[in-house]
């Protein structure tokens, strides 16, 4: 006896009534508060298959086939089983395994490494499933994160198509990014002077070239590290990343007015465009949002606008209390070129 | 390497020093995304480089950073899944020193293409033993001595580590056991499936 708790813990030992003469240790465990020993074992299980067995002598019948068990008391749980003729004089012994209920039948009673022999693969197969739930898990996660991803990538494209420059979304992307690294950032509105008049008086292929011709240029007074992103018809901006002030700012800004106030020659024509810049600094360390760092380069845009284009100006609170007074909401959508 | 390598770095830096830190450290090692995909692959010299990085940032020796990991991996809430499966390895310290052989082979089954270093045991009495870690990237070792130190907690059992040294890509470490059953040790519950 002591050799089979070892080596099948789960093993029972009937007599010839079919009565219970010997529980293994594990077992028993399943049902600590009733011994087994003295019972009739199919009083203890419910045989599911082979379903015609009903006595003891058509179970000792089925000797060598495969048992289909389950508890009948809860927790019903399902076990497979093997019966073979025992030692004694018409003893029968029948080992017992979880199969696949293991999992269940583990938490259910509280089951240890020690509750099975060392040969036998429960624990492996414990292992297995822990860590394939959590490689799935993973996977799992890693999946609901590229289908969000590639939803997002469909919704976004990230380039202007007409002057190759990032668009909008693009700029909230490269802000959010800033922000989250918690980098300062200069903000540069840019609109467009007199650019409706291109358009009206000498068509859409010369806009379309003068913006062209804009995105250049101002990609070429940028450093690489910086973004120019076409934010609406004749509308742009550009984020400047570490920029230490609204004077560092300035530069480039005189720069690029000066080259876009240069006449642009379109077959044979000539276009003649200038630019509005208001800008405002991003500083992580104070409470501002980009929103509102965006809302301040915008007043200070209007007032560029307002002092009669082709300048630019750096945000100030005075400014806005100045625009305040001067015009109603600011906001570029207030103000359109005539 | 294997994505789960660098997210166990990233989850190490942001639990244990805050995710400030971690965005600092991927900002350092030239790195121009923050997030590790635990099921992807990445380029072998990245791993490296993050760790100079972390080291770096936390103004501490890589060694003492990487033994820390290794400590963290084994007794952190948010990884308590691996601290299971490391229990699986046997009922004794002994036992799950001896199943250390198995644990690249284990970790395969669970993730095919999950590489991880091979590690050797040689006994040289029943309470000294030494390991040998296949070390491809420097400092494995030291990443060993904090499980093998969490570990023994864990089991109960009292040892003394030693980092005896590396070289030719492989790093040793000495285990004796001082006593087996030291403490009570943390409970391990074979059905309590850690999510």
């Amino acid at each position: 006896m002591q050799a089979l708790d070892v080596l099948c813990p789960m093993h029972v030992v009937l007599g010839r009534t079919g009565h219970v003469i010997h529980a293994g240790p594990t077992l028993q465990k399943l049902r600590p508060e009733a011994a087994m020993v003295g019972r009739r074992f199919l009083e203890i299980f419910d045989l599911k298959r082979p379903r015609a067995i009903t006595t003891m002598d058509a179970l000792r019948a089925a000797a060598g086939t495969k048992l289909h068990l389950q508890l009948r008391d809860a927790p019903k749980t399902e076990v497979k089983g093997l019966l073979m003729p025992g030692l004694g004089e018409g003893q029968s012994i029948v080992n017992l395994s979880f199969g696949i209920s293991v999992v269940d039948a583990v938490s259910d009673y509280s089951l240890t490494s020690a509750d099975f022999a060392a040969t036998d693969l429960t624990i492996e197969m414990l292992y297995l499933v822990e860590a394939k739930s959590a490689a799935m898990e993973a996977s799992r996660k890693l999946n609901l994160r590229l289908q969000g991803a590639m939803i997002a990538a469909e919704e976004q494209a990230f380039t202007d198509t007409l002057t190759g420059l990032k668009n909008r979304r693009a700029m909230d992307h490269v802000m959010a990014r800033h922000v989250d690294w918690g980098t300062r950032f200069g903000l540069m509105q840019v609109d467009l002077d007199w650019f409706k008049a291109v358009n009206d008086t000498l068509g859409h292929a010369a806009g379309d070239h003068v913006l062209q011709t804009v995105a250049r240029i101002m990609v070429e007074e940028t450093r690489d590290s910086d973004t120019v992103a076409r934010v609406g018809g004749d509308e742009f901006v550009i984020i400047l990343p570490h920029a230490k002030s609204g004077e560092a700012m300035e530069g480039i800004g005189r720069r690029i007015i000066e080259r876009l106030s240069r006449p642009i020659p379109f077959q044979g024509e000539v276009c003649k465009i200038s630019a509005s810049i208001g800008s405002a600094i991003y500083d992580p360390v104070s409470e501002q949002t980009v929103a509102e760092v965006m809302d301040d380069a915008d007043v200070a845009l209007y007032a560029s606008k307002h002092g009669g284009r082709g300048q630019q100006t750096n945000y100030t609170p005075a400014l806005r209390r100045n625009t305040q007074n001067l015009a109603p909401p600011t906001g570029r959508d207030v103000e359109r070129e005539a | 390497m294997h994505g789960l390598i660098n997210r166990a770095i990233q989850c190490f830096v942001t639990d244990s020093y805050g995710a400030d830190k971690w965005v600092e450290a991927t900002r350092f090692a030239d790195l121009d995304f923050v997030e590790f995909e635990a099921m992807l692959l990445y380029d072998d010299d990245i791993t490296p480089k993050l760790l100079d990085a972390i080291s770096n940032i936390l103004n501490r020796p890589r060694s003492d950073v990487m033994e820390d990991m290794g400590t963290y991996l084994v007794s952190h809430p948010n990884v308590e899944a691996l601290r299971r499966l490391l229990r699986f390895g046997g009922v004794t310290f002994v036992e799950f020193l001896h199943s250390l052989d198995d644990l690249p082979d284990r970790a395969r089954l669970a993730v095919s293409d999950l590489n991880l270093p091979r590690i050797e045991l040689r006994d040289h009495s029943p309470t000294h033993f030494s390991l040998i870690c296949e070390s491809p990237i420097n400092g494995c070792g030291h990443v060993m001595m904090g499980i093998l130190r969490t570990m023994a907690d864990d089991y109960g059992a009292l040892a003394l580590l030693e980092h005896t040294g590396s070289g030719d890509g492989i790093e040793t470490i000495s285990v004796t056991l001082v006593e087996t059953e030291f403490a009570a040790g943390r409970a391990f519950d074979l059905g309590a499936r850690a999510q």
